[in-house]
């Protein structure tokens, strides 16, 4: 007590009744992030001004990131365009959509960004996103059974990225690995607008019984609210530091580290318990402790429930005892999870927790009378309707504006741009493409990553989507992240869709019927017209290609702020898409494993270069419109994949994306080890660097091509034949043929010489 | 008789069901034991499966060999039950002392998950006699800390004696010393192995199904036993 005096001299705690008595007593909400309007409409609710615990619940409840209180009139869109679905079990607005799959199975996923803390803490910031998106997943009732991570990065050898990279890598693969679970894909991109600002977006995949599925609600009064998990510390209460040091001027309590500390083998128990206690169907309620911690999981269970909680919050068990009420309520310890339980359960789930070590405490009872009351010391220190914070905060229509740059940065086409027209050049473009960052091998980062775990992984990266049976099989799902922050700087509508239409065709073209979207829409400030327009736009195109696909979104995250002083980012919404496989043991991979299979290019090339890899690696050049979105094609052509796939008729496919058809065609080859032999009619520049949508290419048996083609035929998907697969190079017949050998050592040394 | 194959839950413990997964496909039957458990519920062998039992904290697998069941379990190793220790089930015989050396750090000091071929180099264990030596098998190996490091006398003694059960071929992805990938005790019955054999049960999930061999291996050994 030395240190921070004696009690006796602290200063009192602020209570209700003291708010009520002391109405002009000065609170630090700007510092929090409130303005003048916000605090009047608290001081509105309240009939008050609010308790400085009060304050930091408005606080964190109305943040951006909490309430979307800038994006949600446009969000909207997602429903009210959403088509429909048998499928859909839950929606938007949960924790995590949740899917029927058939067969008795659902399945819920969900994408979620945790960019800012990646770059004041990599490895921390990493490990945490991928901690808080598996509780998304746990809490509605599931069990976690893959993860995967969508990653950017500033320009490759600036000095930073190293620093960024290697901490993010860490922090994704050493909280997923010791948690577990298979990480099964995602992207790894860099460009230098991700510099000081580097996205990390993780998604986590969950299986349960339809029947199991769980809620964010606090019904029942006289039901009992637990607190289970990790203890309660002083880690991400930045903003609360602000409050504590503000209100009540203690030293010890200004510098407080702000991004949270991830403990995976507590989230791992955590799990397991879970599993019990839902097996024995123990909770009537239950929320994930995530951002703004006992704040959310208090307001939104008990708006979701009863109406009504009351909480001791001297019960919360304090990883340090100094913790002041404001920052209890703030903290964003990881770990920690609060479920509602009916009395005569309350033994049990007790019991389940001890077996597993995870620490669980009875904190709250849930009452009728539509408040929110907490206690500490003795005193009341909140005393709030739960729904003003949770439900009701404010929504601003922030104004827009089309970007004045734009029109300049889309009249300058790619076109001008000098082309290679000799089989060298197109030889050496082919070797560059391979070997620059953003196409080439990403083992590195990959091998860093358990894909194993569980065995029930049919697929990971680098194929084209990761697969996982579920139960016994032969069901599965597919799963793949796409998101191009180039194209959707040139055309936010166009890019949102292209990252749609992209991830779709992953999806299909390991066999699998795309069947639900779950987004995370990572944008510079919300403030900035132009970003706002960005943002706009991307989810009004969004939520027209979902409509057109017939794919709801059933989830996802909004990242704001995302921005270099006044410099935001590519704006770069991540997609993530849901398939279905009947079964998995049709499932389709990229490589090239047989010699003598005959190659099918399925869909229409244009001389689309828009924001292409070619533009971007050779020339540094962003301009022009990116490639044209086709929705119709694309449904055509998962279609034809689907139902080939099906028919056993593949023996590899891959979708045809960034850097165009010789990208794909030298994975399918280094994967497999086999070569191939292309004849390209027409001209060969744009026949292998085109980045035009809605095309894959195929291997098949020479006997079974008849069949392929009548399958494109019936959808309407032109089809063309390029050649064969076999030999030991890249051959493009009257143009180069290049060893493997040659292509490997670009394709897999360029990471490790960079990161190695 | 079927035989009964135990397969340990540490808190941490990651592939405690791929384990028991591979136990079934060998048609035995795998029986879940609790770490807290005191009694082995009459197995016939145990797995100490993959993972990060109570988290690796302090140092790989240096908590779990205090826990209840691992008193016993030695005692049953001691007295010729096959053991096998998967990656940090190997950490943990090598931290009991069932087996000598230990997992340091990588030599990369990152985590590697590859497909990785290996050399059966003895096929007399009890948990390798399904395979020949010689015999070149793929499997997946995935660990932060499995770099196998051990005194030489220690070495010239596992070498001489033909205790290096399985080595790396291709690649050394740890550093371990003599690219060992896996040893095994005096009596054969103990073994340790930093790859998963687990997961290269079914080709349709790991890279092989060559793994199977080490949980057929120890059903043999209870026929013919």
């Amino acid at each position: 007590m030395t240190i921070y005096g004696t009690e006796s001299a602290r200063p009192a705690v602020d209570t209700v009744a003291r708010a009520a008595e002391t109405p002009d007593v000065a609170l630090p909400y700007a510092e929090l992030g409130m303005n003048d309007e916000e605090f009047a409409r608290v001081q509105r609710i309240l009939g008050r001004r609010p308790t400085s615990a009060e304050l930091a619940i408005y606080s964190v409840m109305w943040s951006e990131h909490c309430s979307y209180k800038s994006s949600r009139v446009h969000l909207r869109k997602f429903g009210d365009k959403a088509p429909h679905s048998d499928a859909l079990l839950v929606g938007m607005g949960e924790n995590a959509g949740v899917v029927d799959v058939g067969n008795g199975w659902a399945v819920t996923f969900k994408i979620e960004s945790h960019n800012h803390p990646s770059y004041v803490e990599p490895y921390q910031g990493a490990a945490t996103g991928v901690g808080g998106i598996v509780r998304d997943i746990l809490s509605m009732g599931a069990r976690p059974v893959a993860v995967m991570d969508s990653l950017r990065f500033g320009a490759p050898d600036a000095s930073d990225t190293r620093r960024v990279l290697d901490g993010v890598v860490r922090g994704v693969g050493g909280y997923g690995n010791c948690l577990g679970l298979p990480n099964i894909g995602g992207e790894v991109v860099f460009d230098p607008c991700y510099g000081a600002n580097p996205l990390v977006n993780a998604l986590c995949v969950g299986v349960l019984k339809p029947e199991g599925i769980k809620r964010a609600t606090a019904p029942g009064p006289g039901n009992q609210v637990i607190l289970f998990g990790a203890g309660t510390g002083p880690d991400g209460i930045g903003g609360a530091s602000v409050l504590a040091s503000a209100t009540f001027d203690e030293a010890s309590h200004q510098k407080r580290p702000s991004v949270q500390v991830g403990d995976p083998f507590m989230e791992k128990l955590l799990t397991e318990c879970c599993m019990e206690i839902f097996a024995e169907d123990l909770v009537v309620g239950i929320q994930d402790l995530g951002a703004a911690g006992v704040s959310c999981a208090t307001t939104e269970l008990a708006a979701a429930g009863t109406g009504g909680m009351d909480v001791n919050l001297d019960l919360v068990p304090l990883r340090d005892p100094t913790l002041r009420p404001e920052e209890i309520l703030m903290s964003e310890s990881q770990e920690r999870m609060m479920a509602v339980v009916e009395p005569a359960k309350v033994a049990r789930f007790l019991e389940l927790c001890k077996r597993w070590d995870v620490p669980a405490t009875v904190i709250g009872t849930v009452t009728d009378t539509g408040r929110l009351r907490m206690t500490w010391r003795g005193e009341t220190i909140v005393d709030i309707p739960p729904g003003t914070a949770a439900d009701e905060g404010p929504v601003y229509e922030r104004p827009y504006e089309r970007p004045a740059d734009l029109d300049a940065l889309q009249a300058d086409s790619p076109d001008k741009l000098p082309r290679p027209s000799t089989p060298e050049q197109l030889r050496d473009t082919v070797m560059w493409l391979a070997g620059s960052p953003n196409l080439a091998d990403k083992s590195f980062v990959t091998s860093q990553y358990d894909k194993y775990v569980q065995g029930n992984t049919v697929l990971a990266m680098p194929d084209d989507a990761g697969v996982i049976r579920i139960g016994d099989g032969p069901q599965g799902i597919a799963l793949a992240t796409d998101g191009n922050g180039r194209y959707t700087r040139l055309d936010p509508y166009a890019g949102a869709q292209l990252a749609l239409s992209e991830a779709y065709r992953n999806v299909a073209t390991t066999g699998a019927r795309p069947l639900a979207v779950t987004n995370c829409l990572n944008f510079g400030s919300p403030e900035d017209p132009g970003v706002m327009w960005q943002f706009a736009r991307a989810v009004e195109g969004l939520a027209d290609a979902c409509q057109a696909l017939g794919v709801p979104v059933t989830g996802g995250n909004v990242s704001f702020y995302n921005q270099t002083g006044t410099t935001p980012i590519n704006p770069t919404p991540v997609i993530g898409v849901l398939g279905v496989h009947d079964d998995v043991t049709r499932r389709v991979q990229i490589s090239f494993n047989v010699e003598g299979m005959s190659l099918l290019l399925l869909g229409e090339t244009r001389p689309e270069f828009g924001g292409s890899e070619w533009a971007n690696v050779v020339f540094r050049h962003l301009g022009g419109l990116p490639p044209r979105p086709d929705l119709a094609a694309e449904a055509a052509l998962a279609s034809v994949l689907v139902g080939a796939a099906r028919e056993g008729l593949l023996d590899a496919a891959h979708d045809l994306s960034d850097g165009g058809l010789s990208q794909a065609l030298l994975e399918s080859c280094l994967r497999g080890g086999l070569g191939c032999t292309v004849t390209l009619p027409g001209d060969p520049f744009v026949e292998l660097f085109s980045e035009s949508v809605a095309r894959a290419v195929v291997a098949v048996h020479p006997e079974r091509e008849a069949r392929v083609a009548a399958l494109c035929e019936a959808a309407r998907v032109p089809v063309r034949r390029l050649g064969v697969v076999g030999g030991d190079s890249f051959t493009v017949e009257g143009q180069f043929s290049i060893p493997l050998t040659e292509l490997r050592e670009v394709y897999q040394g360029a990471l490790p010489s960079l990161f190695g | 008789m079927t035989a009964r194959v135990g397969v340990i839950t540490f808190p941490g413990s990651l592939d405690d069901r791929d384990a028991a997964r591979a136990v079934r496909l060998a048609d035995a039957e795998p029986v879940p034991l609790w770490h807290a458990a005191t009694d082995l519920s009459e197995v016939d062998a145990v797995i100490l499966p993959g993972g990060f039992s109570y988290g690796d904290y302090l140092r790989a697998g240096a908590i779990a060999r205090f826990a209840p069941l691992m008193e016993r379990l030695a005692d049953a190793a001691r007295g010729g039950m096959p053991v096998l220790g998967i990656c940090n089930g190997f950490q943990v015989l090598c931290e009991s002392h069932l087996l000598p050396g230990a997992l340091t750090r990588n030599a990369s000091l990152h985590f590697v998950c590859r497909a990785q071929r290996l050399r059966i180099e003895n096929a007399k264990t009890d948990w390798t006699r399904a395979y020949e030596e010689g015999q070149e098998v793929v499997i997946p190996v995935k660990n932060i800390d499995g770099c196998f490091i051990a005194d030489p006398e220690t070495l010239e003694e596992l070498e001489s004696s033909g205790r290096v059960v399985a080595r790396y071929v291709d690649v050394n992805p740890n550093g371990s010393l003599n690219d060992i990938a896996g040893i095994c005790n005096e009596a054969g019955n103990v073994v340790g192995l930093m790859p998963h054999p687990e997961h290269a049960v079914e080709s349709l999930t790991g890279p092989s199904s060559e793994g199977l061999g080490f949980f057929v291996s120890v059903v043999q050994r209870m026929v013919s036993a």
